[in-house]
């Protein structure tokens, strides 16, 4: 089911009313990899994750899926190929885990159309992938916040999109309940070979997972490249304006970035 | 477990996904089988009782056009369009509150509660005292100032996208300065006018006929349908704007569309009966406690709207020691519903 | 490596410290000259043009005739509108410190509607006549109301925000107004009594009513003054305050206590009056910043000011007739409060 889509960005300037977060960036999205997007805060992470998945009207340049521009495709019709989960979702009060997960079926559905035997088989398979059958029943207020982001998660597998970016899915969670959602979409990503997107704040997990790494800084790319190659010292003092010294992991062999700070001398 | 196996589905988990969503439709189709019912014997209630009693003959003999003494006018021409702009007043009232309610999020955001009928409100009172006017016009009016109020109160509430939270609040102010202008109307008015302008703002049946049932049943056949398409749309607003336009919707276009139909249908409903208090507040959280939280709400909340009008109807013409308007007794329910609200926070500590 | 000095303060950033003392006492001088400025004009603008030698004289008790008699009612209407102008605006900031809430104000809250309808019942069911009567059963109705708003504001996720607090004190403003209706419906006798208090108004002043609120307004004046402090350290946050060893309960009873009694007050003498308890903190914060010490006495002088300006104006727009100052206060406030709306980003809400 691996058909490779590509994503992209050209010169893409965006902004809030008078303020320009984007200036002119350019950059490739490899298919069927996972890609995290670091950089310091209020660098535009989340607003290259918005703008790429339709939210947000470019100013100028374009964010291009498969060659065609995604602010002039039918939104619909982008939800087929596009998922976007947010970096701190509203369950609306009451809904059950079952019926949140099929709120993912949206774009398949018209306005008219029942609902289907493939929507009841997508929900499934997405609760049995983020392993959450068991809570299928349950108030998603009820759960736990590690139980929660896998719910989300699963709605958004129920969408069934061959790419699918995500702002932050670790926020909130305690280090165990992190690695815990970056196995799964790895998972995801081995298996099915979904492209996924994703902000990381933790830079380390960031290397550890990613197989194509991008740094943000002042609205643009500063660099972009397989974490091996472009996490160094350099990048962290440039992105992030840290002082750091950047080893081998003794676990995975990607980068492991120490920070130094006053009161050490690196 | 290996990865490829968690990939597809089991039967196991299919199964369960399905027998869930089968026992919430079934639960879904009976409740709303049961408000028809009650509506239907609420309605067929008051076409009978009265000052004078009529058997279900004689109502039927009027319902199928054949003349029956006094039974042709008393059932005919007076209870008949009353309880028909009940109905669909009622029913229009409770969709477009429970459309509000959804598309903001909030089941205190009622169009009642954040001012959007207070425009109509305001409108007809100074049609109705300053320029003396009765009927027909003070309809028109209360239906163009509607309109042209919840208008303003959207655009001032946009400013780059994102209106709800804003629309709330700007609706409550707006509505406050409003109220102040319609007392202010009142209290230069003369003793008979004030009183009949006071009635029309506490929200009345009476003078109900099929020249103010009909605009109404209009309305609801025009709109209603089109917010029911808009459903799904709407229900996935509730996941938030980003998550939501993740899903292919068009958040801005769902919610003006909406907002358009709602509005619509509730200038309609106002201009005919008066802003009755509360229905388009309450309906739509009764419905969503009957029906599940997780469940479209527009058509249930229609049924409970209508329901509600025309028992709150009755109750104010013949239950209750002085003859109140509809208004003041789903007024008057409101306090329940709040204090059910604070009882139920107590209970589960505060948490819904 | 540089080293950062902790737990000394330089010279100059005392001096620092120092300094807004004296702007803020430079904008209190401001704020009382205006207030004269207004009062002046309170007593000399009115539906009778009454010459100046004529008002000095019967503000010395002379004078005669008319003239005379126009300028003695208008002395205790000026002097309601200041005190209730002043219970409004200290009223409604404590309530913006109490709630965290910048939204806060007797008349969005419901808690003046809860007032009005405990004198609505009051006037239908027992015929009470006197202000201390008034006062009374006005507390009483704004305390409940109070609880009802917040406890229901304060249901669901994320605590009481701004926009659930407004929105349960619509509600319960609605459900009130339910009830005043049903009230007054079936008795014309009490109709023309109630309409007109409902709009809120100054003009039927007379000093006995005065003297007989006076005492509920001291007392409210006083917790609300005395809380000063203790709102400061709320406005960190509870957490924050117990830590910083503020007794949040007691300190957050004796702040809500004092804006209830002030504001209950102020709706028995001159009726439900909205916006001014929220459009004066607002205004005095862009003066003196958020320092409760300083915004309780500015917002009483502010709230005096800006009731006896909108009374005046409703004096002169209106002529020869009068537009009640309930009504300038809804027409002028409201698009301030549509402004505040609008200038806060919507997490704030």
């Amino acid at each position: 089911m691996t058909v490779a889509h590509t994503l992209e960005a050209r010169s893409l300037s965006v902004g809030y009313q008078d303020r320009e977060v984007l200036r002119g960036l350019d950059l490739r999205i490899p298919p069927g990899r996972i890609t995290a997007i670091v950089g310091a805060n209020a660098c535009g992470k989340s607003t290259l994750l918005r703008s790429m998945s339709r939210l947000l009207a470019p100013r100028a340049g374009q964010v291009l899926l498969d060659g065609k521009a995604v602010h002039r495709t039918p939104a619909k019709q982008l939800a087929r190929t596009l998922g976007l989960l947010p970096q701190s979702p509203v369950a609306p009060e009451g809904i059950t885990v079952a019926d949140l997960v099929g709120r993912g079926r949206h774009p398949h559905q018209g306005v008219l159309t029942r609902w289907r035997t493939e929507d009841d088989e997508a929900v499934a398979a997405a609760l049995e992938a983020t392993g959450s059958v068991e809570l299928a029943d349950r108030d998603v207020d009820e759960l736990s916040g590690g139980q929660r982001q896998r719910v989300w998660i699963a709605m958004a597998l129920a969408q069934q999109t061959e790419l699918l970016l995500l702002d932050e899915p670790t926020t909130f969670l305690d280090v165990s309940h992190q690695v815990e959602v970056l196995d799964l979409l790895t998972d995801l990503n081995r298996a099915r070979g979904t492209t996924i997107v994703m902000v990381l704040h933790d830079l380390n997990l960031a290397a550890r997972y990613a197989d194509h790494l991008i740094a943000l800084a002042d609205g643009a790319v500063h660099a972009a490249g397989a974490p091996a190659e472009v996490l160094d010292a350099g990048l962290v003092e440039a992105v992030f304006g840290l002082r750091s010294t950047v080893i081998a992991d003794p676990v995975s062999g990607s980068p492991l970035m120490l920070p130094i700070g006053r009161h050490h001398s690196g | 477990m290996s990865v490829v196996d968690r990939i597809r589905s089991s039967d196991g988990a299919l199964a369960r996904v399905v027998a869930g969503r089968r026992r919430r439709s079934a639960r879904r189709r009976a409740i709303l089988l049961g408000l028809g019912v009650l509506i239907v014997a609420a309605f067929v209630v008051t076409l009978m009782v009265g000052r004078t009693f009529y058997g279900p003959d004689e109502v039927l003999a009027v319902l199928f056009g054949r003349d029956v003494q006094g039974a042709t006018f008393t059932v005919g021409r007076l209870r008949l369009p009353r309880a028909v702009l009940a109905v669909v007043a009622g029913a229009a009232f409770g969709m477009s509150g429970a459309a509000f309610q959804t598309m903001l999020r909030n089941p205190l955001a009622s169009p009642d509660i954040i001012g959007i009928t207070w425009g109509s409100g305001a409108a007809a009172a100074f049609a109705i005292v300053v320029l003396g006017l009765g009927g027909a016009p003070v309809s028109a009016i209360a239906i163009v100032a509607g309109l042209a109020v919840a208008l303003a109160i959207y655009l001032l509430s946009r400013r780059g996208g994102l209106v709800g939270l804003r629309l709330v609040l700007i609706g409550i102010g707006v509505a406050a300065m409003l109220h102040a202008v319609t007392l202010y109307i009142l209290s230069k008015a003369p003793d008979w006018e004030a009183q009949e302008a006071m009635r029309w703002l506490a929200g009345s049946l009476n003078g109900a006929n099929w020249q103010s049932a009909a605009p109404v049943l209009v309305a609801l056949t025009v709109l209603g349908p089109v917010l029911v398409l808009l459903a799904r749309d709407l229900d996935a607003l509730r996941l938030g704007d980003d998550t939501a336009a993740g899903l292919g919707v068009r958040t801005e276009r769902t919610r003006l569309l909406v907002l358009v139909a709602a509005v619509g249908l509730l200038a309609f409903a106002t201009a005919a009966t008066g802003p009755i208090a509360f229905v388009a507040f309450l309906a739509g959280p009764i419905a969503s406690r009957l029906v599940g939280a997780d469940r479209p709400v527009l058509v249930p909340a229609a049924l409970i709207g209508a329901l509600l009008v025309i028992v709150a109807d009755f109750t104010g013409q013949f239950l209750v020691g002085a003859r109140y308007p509809v208004g003041v007794i789903t007024g008057v329910l409101g306090a329940p519903y709040l204090l059910f609200l604070i009882i139920r926070s107590n209970r589960t500590g505060g948490s819904p | 490596m540089t080293t950062v000095p902790v737990g000394t303060a330089s010279d100059a950033a005392a001096e620092r410290l120092r300094r807004p003392t004296r702007v803020r006492l430079l904008w209190f001088a401001a704020s009382l000259a205006a207030l004269a400025l207004i009062v002046a004009a309170s007593v000399a603008i009115g539906s009778r043009d009454v010459p100046l030698p004529a008002i000095v004289a019967a503000l010395g008790g002379g004078g005669d005739g008319l003239d005379a008699a126009a300028v003695q009612t208008r002395v205790p209407r000026t002097v309601l509108a200041l005190v209730v102008g002043a219970a409004l605006g200290v009223s409604g900031a404590v309530m913006q410190g109490v709630t965290r809430n910048p939204l806060a104000d007797p008349g969005i809250l419901g808690i003046n509607q809860g007032a009005s309808l405990a004198i609505v019942a009051g006037i239908a069911t027992v015929g009470l006549t006197s202000a201390t009567q008034y006062a009374w059963v006005a507390i009483a109705g704004a305390a409940v109301s109070a609880v009802v708003v917040y406890t229901i504001g304060s249901l669901g996720r994320g605590g009481a925000t701004p926009l659930k607090l407004a929105l349960a004190g619509a509600a319960t403003t609605a459900v009130f107004s339910s009830f005043i209706t049903a009230i007054v419906l079936p008795r014309n006798d009490i109709n023309s009594v109630v309409r007109s208090w409902e709009i809120g108004g100054v003009g039927g002043a007379r000093w006995d009513v005065l003297t007989q609120v006076a005492p509920f307004l001291v007392v409210g004046l006083l917790l609300s003054l005395g809380s000063a402090r203790a709102l400061n350290s709320l406005a960190l946050g509870d957490d924050l305050a117990a830590g910083l060893g503020e007794r949040v309960a007691l300190a957050r009873i004796t702040a809500a206590l004092g804006a209830v009694m002030l504001c209950g007050a102020a709706t028995a003498a001159a009726g439900p009056i909205a916006f001014v308890g929220l459009v004066v903190p607002h205004l005095c914060r862009l003066l003196v910043g958020v320092d409760h010490r300083w915004l309780l006495p500015y917002s009483a002088v502010v709230g005096a000011a800006l009731l006896a300006a909108s009374d005046v104006l409703g004096r002169i727009v209106a002529r020869p007739a009068e537009l009640d100052v309930g009504i300038v206060t809804a027409v002028v406030g409201a698009p301030v409060f549509i402004a505040i709306v609008r200038r806060r980003k919507v997490r704030e809400l």
